[in-house]
């Protein structure tokens, strides 16, 4: 019904007319006839706006949104100022392209170049890219990043969140790179199993601080394991928790990932998300994808541009690094905003406040009998063991819009995994227990 | 002025209440010591400064963007409002299926309405866009072959007209690159891709209609030459736009392929992503697609992984407000608008041809689909005007440049998409433009070089960017000065 074409019929003679066409079927006749669709295609006809929107707000109705949310691992839900909505919604900034044309793009330059200060603010970092796909695959090209060619072995804790663990698989089946599971040990990496499998083949050494259990790793022991047997030592982080928690630079971290979705950007079904990738002075121009340096006119007026392109695909084709082209701009520009409109003190208090409603919910739910599983200190998620059928206990707290912490599988099937946010008021959590109780 | 200069201690914003239990910080040796560095800033003024990068940046909501390859088509206002309800935005990966058979619904829709546009069986929505589909097509390809015994297929073919993706993509799937030349009329020469062809043949990798806006007309001999050997054939989505209920890759022999919903689908590309690159595939790929994908049964709709999949290509089930976007825009345009939107992409790149081609040379002087080519070569030689610089000339006119210095294979090449959501006044203004650039180039080539002067700034010196790269702002007191 609508089709965005703003030509009518008789322009479009007139344009056929230049070139002495009558039909527009004409242009295609370098199509063979053999491929050419003798019908029309089986989809549905077009519908007025009206209709389009009816249908689509009856399949958006039939999902349940939960206003009380105790689940993360990997996707969560912090508060998200209105300004940043705002911001994102800016047609200039939503409708245009990869930043090719510098002189016509320097608030997109700009936004990424302030981008990337705040990623290297909040890592430690001397570097930091335009962004990637999400957390998982910047963990992945984190990985590539360290192959050289006689260190090609990587090692990566079991116990960082699945998603990306089974991404850097896939990555590295495409590499045939030797990918070894470091196994866990009371729910956080077993150093001991490193200690005694690294060698100088080793490329990388992968973990995630805090882990997807919630627990903060030994981060400064794993780092001088790996850095004494010559590796590189990457660090997946959630960066809420860098407004207060040690950041990868300071643990020794050659390079820091992560899964910016938690800085402004909504739960959305998984994605789109935000992968950030960040890296010391010295291994910059590894990193992949699209990057803003500043630079000055001719006029020597400051101004930003796309830069160290010689690694990219466009430039090196199959001898680039990465093949990465479309990234996450508009998701890199909301978590601009947010850390902006946030600021230390905002960030710094979200942090607090997420490890504080963690820690009472966790107290509230041993009084319970979910017995605490996590050994060591935990940020804003955890573990406990749940004294009824997790599905039974999930049913419940679902009847109740609730949605409760996230049902583990495999070695930990029967755990549940429990998240909190600054969103997770006093009262909701008491509500969640009061429910909990009557199991 | 960036925003940390802008920032004034004690200044900001308080978005949250108190916290209403018990503080608890980490211990000591888990905290930063490294001070926090972020903005302090008042919420009129980071408003402020956010509209002024947004002045100082060119969207499709401004003008024409007839960026070759990139599709940059008109982003309807529905899709953004579709994609911004809470029962899409608000709902976690993580819910059980029960909770969220709309978001369910809505991949299964899109993948039936995919699966037809494009002749594929199935589809999965997980790759995050065009680059990240092709490695995922490559890695299924690589997962077809070793399940058959066939591990000597190790190269991919690609021809040098093609995307810089193409070659990247198959060197991350583990595969070596064979680059086959175009021949005279800018398809591939098929002489050539019989030599290149052998029992080491993993696939194909191909456009069409190609980087030069051609429509290659011996491809079922070309797909045929590689089914014959033993390979797959990839087709790179980029420019669907041209063909939509036209002809579909599935019936011209291509057996997996990846759209560009940021390009034929209209979702916006957002200062450059994010993106979504849906691979599609023949049945017998099927079992080696990534992720889950939503299949339904009795009106109800479960998550189904394929049976040897290659596993995970990013986190949850790919960029899924993207994905809403595209289906909102299938449901408007339908059957009868799909085959509107591409007869109209491939006018309007034919009328702009037609009415430039007698001042710049076209790179192949024939009946293009819906994106040309042009060569400056010849004015450069006449006049010292290069394809930058009409490029940059065209910037002080008011619209965004086309694509420039691609396909590699042309020289001084400018790659012009009107796309079918430029109304013909709008390509009128711009032919206009490019001609009066033409006579100046003659009459006054010097004043190019110091194009464009209508901007915030000039001509940036890129060397010196890559040479002492500057990548972030230092603090004053990372320089000890304040």
């Amino acid at each position: 019904m609508g089709s965005y074409v703003p030509s009518t019929d008789l322009e479009r003679r007139e344009m056929l007319s230049t070139f002495g066409l009558h039909s527009v079927k004409e242009l295609f006749e370098d199509i063979p006839q053999q491929v050419r669709l003798k019908e029309e295609l089986c989809l549905p006809k077009g519908m007025s706006e009206l209709e389009v929107r009816r249908n689509m707000m009856g399949l958006a109705n039939k999902n349940k949104v939960f206003t009380s949310i105790f689940r993360g691992a990997g996707s969560y839900r912090h508060f998200i100022p209105a300004i940043v909505k705002s911001v994102i919604s800016k047609e200039s900034l939503l409708t245009a392209y990869t930043p090719y044309q510098p002189e016509l793009s320097q608030g997109i330059l700009q936004s990424i170049f302030e981008y990337q200060t705040m990623i290297c603010d909040l890592t430690g970092m001397d570097a930091s890219n335009a962004s990637v796909y999400d957390g998982a695959t910047a963990a992945a090209e984190s990985i590539m990043m360290c192959q050289e060619r006689k260190r090609s072995k990587v090692f990566i804790s079991k116990t960082v969140n699945p998603f990306v663990l089974e991404t850097v698989h896939t990555y590295c089946y495409g590499k045939k790179i030797e990918l070894i599971i470091v196994p866990e040990k009371n729910g956080v990496t077993d150093i001991s199993f490193i200690e005694k499998k690294i060698d100088s083949s080793t490329a990388c050494v992968y973990i995630q601080q805090p882990n997807f259990y919630g627990s903060f790793e030994d981060g400064e022991k794993i780092g001088e394991l790996a850095h004494n047997a010559g590796a590189k030592y990457i660090m997946g982080v959630n960066p809420i928790s860098l407004g207060i928690a040690k950041t990868p630079r300071e643990y020794g971290a050659d390079i820091a990932v992560g899964e910016g979705q938690p800085l402004g950007i909504p739960l959305s079904f998984g994605g789109p998300y935000l992968g950030f990738m960040a890296t010391v002075d010295s291994m910059k121009r590894k990193l992949p994808g699209r990057i803003v340096g500043q630079t000055k006119d001719s006029n020597g007026k400051i101004g930003y541009v796309l830069t160290l392109q010689a690694r990219e695909q466009h430039i090196r084709r199959e001898k680039s690094s990465s093949n990465i082209c479309s990234n996450e701009a508009l998701c890199a520009l909301a978590a601009g905003a947010y850390l902006s409109a946030m600021g230390k003190k905002g960030l710094r208090e979200v942090a607090v406040q997420s490890m504080s409603k963690a820690d009472y919910l966790a107290e509230r739910l041993s009084e319970l009998g979910y017995k605490l599983v996590n050994k060591e200190e935990f940020f804003n998620e955890f573990v406990t063991e749940s004294p009824k059928p997790v599905s039974e206990v999930m049913l419940l707290l679902e009847s109740k819009g609730i949605l409760g912490g996230y049902p583990l599988r495999g070695e930990n099937e029967g755990n549940i995994l429990w998240c909190c946010t600054e969103m997770n008021s006093k009262k909701d959590i008491d509500e969640l227990i009061a429910i909990l109780q009557e199991v | 002025m960036l925003v940390f200069e802008k920032s004034r201690e004690g200044r900001g914003t308080s978005f949250l209440p108190i916290c209403d239990v018990p503080e608890v910080l980490p211990s000591p040796q888990f905290q930063r010591k490294l001070p926090l560095q972020l903005p302090e800033i008042a919420e009129t003024d980071l408003n402020r400064h956010y509209s002024e990068l947004g002045e100082k940046a060119y969207g499709v909501n401004h003008g024409a963007y007839p960026l070759g390859s990139c599709t940059m088509k008109y982003n309807p206002k529905i899709n953004e409002e579709m994609a911004g309800l809470s029962g899409f935005s608000e709902i976690h990966p993580l819910q059980t299926e029960e909770t969220v058979q709309g978001c369910l619904e809505v991949m299964n829709l899109l993948e039936k309405y995919l699966c037809e546009i494009t002749g594929m069986t199935h589809f999965t929505m997980q790759p995050g866009a065009g680059a990240h589909g092709e490695l995922t097509g490559l890695l299924m390809m690589k997962a077809y072959h070793q399940k058959h015994g066939d591990t000597k297929r190790t190269k991919i073919i690609v021809p040098d007209s093609a995307h810089g993706t193409n070659p990247a993509s198959a060197t991350m799937a583990g595969f070596e690159t064979i680059t086959v030349p175009s021949n005279k009329d800018g398809g591939v020469d098929v002489e050539k891709l019989k030599e290149a062809v052998g029992s080491d043949t993993a696939g194909l990798m191909l456009t069409n209609p190609n980087t030069l806006g051609l429509f290659d007309k011996n491809i079922l001999e070309i797909t045929e030459i590689i089914h014959n050997c033993g390979g797959i054939n990839y087709y790179d989505g980029a420019n669907l736009n041209a063909i939509m209920g036209i002809a579909r890759p599935g019936d011209m022999g291509f057996d997996v392929i990846h759209v560009n919903l940021h390009k034929t689908f209209s979702t916006p590309h957002g200062g450059g992503g994010p993106g979504s690159g849906p691979v599609g595939c023949k049945k017998f790929l099927s079992e080696f697609l990534p992720s889950v994908r939503s299949e339904e049964k009795d009106g109800r709709f479960r998550l189904v992984k394929a049976a040897s999949s290659i596993g995970e290509m990013k986190s949850f089930y790919g960029n899924f407000l993207i994905v809403v976007r595209a289906l909102t825009y299938l449901m408007t345009m339908g059957k009868e608008g799909v085959l509107q939107a591409s007869e109209n992409a491939v006018l309007n790149a034919n009328y702009m041809l037609q009415k430039l081609k007698d001042l710049y040379t076209p790179a192949y002087n024939k009946t293009c689909m819906h994106e040309f080519v042009l060569s400056l070569e010849k004015l450069k030689k006449e006049t010292g005007v290069s394809a930058l610089d009409i490029a940059k000339g065209m910037i002080d006119k008011g619209i965004h440049p086309p694509t420039m210095y691609f396909p590699l294979i042309v020289h001084e090449a400018l790659m012009f998409e009107p796309t079918e959501t430029e109304s013909k006044e709008t390509m009128d203004d711009m032919i206009e433009i490019l001609r009066d650039l033409y006579e100046e180039a003659h009459t006054t080539p010097e004043q190019f070089h110091s194009a464009p002067i209508s901007t915030p700034v000039a001509r940036l010196n890129e060397v010196e960017a890559a040479r002492n790269p500057i990548l972030k702002y230092d603090w004053p007191n990372e320089k000890g000065d304040i």
